[in-house]
């Protein structure tokens, strides 16, 4: 018998229901289909989804594991190297990574080993997660700089290494990105607050309410701590900078899914924080951010949701996923279709927003096609909110507070691959040191930095 | 969580409270703010530092109820805690020895006037200050910055206390006595930024305004608080709050600042219903 060459499929709210809710879209794997699923795997030797994990997972042992209904063990051997896997096994862009490696593909689908690892870890969660060890303190004292997937990574190996670590955060909550940006239907705030629960019980401590920089600075953390890990993100909102982008019913994607996420203006006014949204929503650029911002608007109650791109569907950056999911849910793509200028009413209130079309031309130092302008292709759509996701730059904080850390051209921390920075004893890791990237390799820069700080601090 | 130590009733609607957080007092100065957060629930909302004690480690705010935030945490006492309280955040205002300056406050506005008063007194500035507000009972800190200025003037729009006006036509006549002003600050309403600002162009004197925008998380994230300075895009939050008074666009700051007006209004009318 051959092995089935699609994923089993997993099921989902089906799109008209879940566009009225906030509610997690995909609803995850059954134990009978987990395990059908794990015994597609075909074990090879050489382990190629291994290599395509940034944290190094032991993809094939922990499938294994599940094939032979060993839950227990698979969760251990996933937890060796991975803090996070509830969150992982949601946002990761496994097509790029370990699925993509898979043998498998070579006849159709690979082994979903995405919804694998979520299935295990809501196992987990389900059954109550074990308390970690705790190791036996080495005495030494590592300070974290944000709380996002990159700092709880670093945080939580150096804690099992056993040294003594503190995270500082600006925000109110943890998780960075995972809180204030990844909406509610795709990643439960109730599963990121589980998976720092856990790194706090590794012994972490997690200052709230501090903004590096402003608060303490990282000089006054160098004389106090052994090392210190920077890990920032990429927080710093892109515009598009055309007329009549201060108008109101602009927002940039951050400030729109800051509102929404962390502080819940979907559930305004039991909460605080408000949100206005029209009838017509557009949202500017085609990432996973666009995807959210576009897929939330239809949530909040706009009756059409457009994403409008200046390139074509082929170049469109978010995960697969998304994409597939926000047509389902009937988003509007206007492709080759570029803004020009944002028109507003006599009260400063966005009204409608003139386009133009491109055309792909040669391609740029990306690889990707540039897109050209068409000349005379003007047009105007009447649109009530706009919402920018064209992308997020380094945080500038730090590196202005400190100006003897080297950063690259785009505001970036420099770093070698094990997150040294050009000062001794400052790591750094994340979106902060790559710009704006992924979750998993946010994670795999806090491991290798973790790793790397632990040899720092024993060559002391 | 962020201990009210101190709450004073200085008129009707503005109140001020002193709050533990060391943190903020040992590195706060003239011109920055805090975020806080009330509660769980709670919405972000920037206040300026109006006074800091970094021995007792307390930071003081003042604030006139104005939306739902302002009016719950006036119902707030001493011993009641904040959930979250965030800063210092901002630029520390410009504080050397310019010569002759005029610190204009209005309402609310003189409240984070005062530390800038005082800094820049101690810089050695020949300090005059025009306090003004819609009537008697809005006026405060009259004796704080009196203390630190060489001159004070006080007006008010229906003449309840001072001079019966506003605190342009007070300006105005210093400029026309002649007096060599180098540098004025004013803190207060948009509307009255934008007119100390337009009168100060005229005469090329160089004038700091502090702005209020809509904010978010006030560490520059979002850019809810953007606002237009000369033709560029700035967020008040981290590039701020203080600017340029004669290159900041004030009318499409006073049209971002209506964005959330409705939803406000029914926020507050929630409030009352609870009986707030
Ligand atoms: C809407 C959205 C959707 C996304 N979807 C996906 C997805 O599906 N899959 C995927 O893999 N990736 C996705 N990403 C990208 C991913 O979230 C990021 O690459 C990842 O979170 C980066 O992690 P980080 O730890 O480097 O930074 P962040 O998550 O940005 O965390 C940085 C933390 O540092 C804090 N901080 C900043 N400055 C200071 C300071 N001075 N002092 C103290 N604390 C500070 C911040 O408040 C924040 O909590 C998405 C991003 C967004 C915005
Ligand atoms: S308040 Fe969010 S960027 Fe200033």
């Amino acid at each position: 018998m051959g092995v089935k060459k699609e994923k089993h499929k997993m099921p989902e709210q089906p799109p008209e229901e879940r566009i009225h809710n906030f509610n997690e879209v995909p609803l995850g794997y059954p134990v009978e289909v987990a395990v059908e699923e794990a015994k597609r795997c075909l074990q090879c030797k050489n382990r190629p989804c291994t290599k395509g994990c940034p944290v190094e997972i032991d993809i094939p042992d922990f499938i294994k594991k599940i094939a032979e209904g060993d839950f227990d063990k698979a969760v251990e051997v996933l937890k060796t190297k991975t803090s996070l896997p509830a969150v992982c096994g949601r946002v990761c862009p496994y097509e790029n990574q370990c699925e993509g490696q898979c043998t498998l593909l070579k006849v159709g689908e690979p082994v979903a080993i995405g919804r694998l690892e979520r299935f295990l870890a809501d196992y987990e969660r389900m059954k109550g997660v074990k308390p970690p060890k705790i190791p036996e303190s080495t005495g030494k004292k590592v300070a974290i700089i944000g709380a996002g997937p990159a700092g709880l990574t670093c945080a939580g190996d150096l804690a099992k290494m056993g040294h003594s670590v503190t995270i500082f955060e600006a925000l109110h909550a943890p998780g960075g990105v995972l809180m204030y940006g990844i909406p509610e239907f795709r990643l439960p705030k109730e599963i990121v607050k589980s998976e720092v629960d856990y790194i706090e019980k590794l012994g972490v401590e997690i200052k709230y309410d501090i903004v590096v920089g402003k608060t303490i600075t990282i000089e006054e953390l160098r004389r106090e701590y052994d090392a210190v890990f920077i890990g920032t993100g990429a927080g710093l909102p892109r515009f598009l900078n055309i007329p009549g982008e201060n108008l109101n019913g602009v927002y940039s994607a951050n400030e729109f899914l800051t509102r929404v996420n962390m502080m819940k203006a979907y559930l305004f006014p039991e909460y605080d924080t408000p949100i206005k949204i029209g009838k017509t929503v557009a949202t500017f650029g085609a990432g996973n951010v666009a995807m959210d911002c576009a897929r939330t608007a239809l949530r909040l109650g706009a009756k059409k949701s457009l994403i409008i791109y200046r390139r074509s569907e082929k170049e469109m950056p978010a995960r697969a996923e998304e994409i597939e999911h926000a047509k389902e849910e009937g988003i509007e793509f206007k492709l080759l279709t570029n803004p020009v200028e944002f028109i507003g009413d006599e009260k400063g209130v966005l009204k409608a927003v003139k386009c133009i079309k491109m055309k792909l031309g040669e391609p740029d130092e990306t690889g990707r096609c540039r897109p050209v302008p068409i000349p005379g292709s003007e047009f105007t759509l009447d649109i009530d909110t706009a919402l920018i996701a064209i992308g997020q730059s380094p945080n500038p904080l730090i590196s202005q507070t400190m100006k003897n850390l080297k950063v690259g051209k785009h505001g970036n921390i420099v770093t070698d691959e094990n997150g040294r920075t050009n000062i001794p004893g400052v790591f750094a890791g994340g979106d902060i040191a790559t710009g704006a990237a992924t979750v998993i390799l946010a994670m795999g820069a806090g491991k290798r930095a973790a790793r790397a700080i632990d040899e720092y601090l024993k060559s002391k | 969580m962020y201990e009210i130590l101190e709450k004073k009733t200085l008129s009707e609607n503005v109140k001020l409270m002193r709050i533990h957080a060391p943190l903020v007092a040992e590195k706060a100065k003239a011109g920055q703010f805090v975020m806080l957060r009330i509660d769980e629930k709670g919405e972000r909302i920037p206040l300026t530092i109006a006074d800091y004690d970094r021995k007792k480690g307390t930071v003081t705010i003042i604030f006139m109820e104005v939306g739902k935030t302002t009016k719950q945490l006036g119902t707030m006492e001493a011993g009641d805690k904040i959930l979250n309280f965030v800063g210092p955040l901002g630029q520390p205002s410009e504080i050397e020895k310019f010569g002759t300056v005029v610190m204009v406050g209005g309402g609310v506005g003189i409240a984070p006037l005062y530390p800038i008063v005082r800094e820049l007194k101690k810089a050695g500035n020949y300090v005059i200050s025009i306090l003004g507000a819609r009537n008697k009972s809005l006026l405060m800190l009259e004796e704080e910055i009196e203390r630190f200025s060489d001159e004070i003037h006080i007006c008010t729009d229906d003449g309840s206390k001072g001079v019966k006006g506003f605190v342009s036509d007070v300006l105005q006549k210093l400029i026309d006595a002649g007096k060599k002003i180098d540098v004025v600050w004013a803190v207060g309403p948009v509307i009255m930024m934008k007119v100390v600002s337009d009168l100060t162009r005229k005469y090329g004197i160089r004038t700091v305004v502090s702005l209020n925008p809509i904010m978010v998380d006030g560490t520059g994230m979002c850019g809810s608080c953007r606002v237009s300075v000369g033709g560029e895009t700035k967020f008040a939050c981290v590039d701020g709050p203080e600017f340029d008074g004669h290159l900041v666009d004030f009318d499409n700051l006073m049209l971002r600042n209506q964005r959330f007006v409705e939803e406000e209004k029914h926020a507050c009318k929630l409030l009352e219903r609870r009986g707030i």
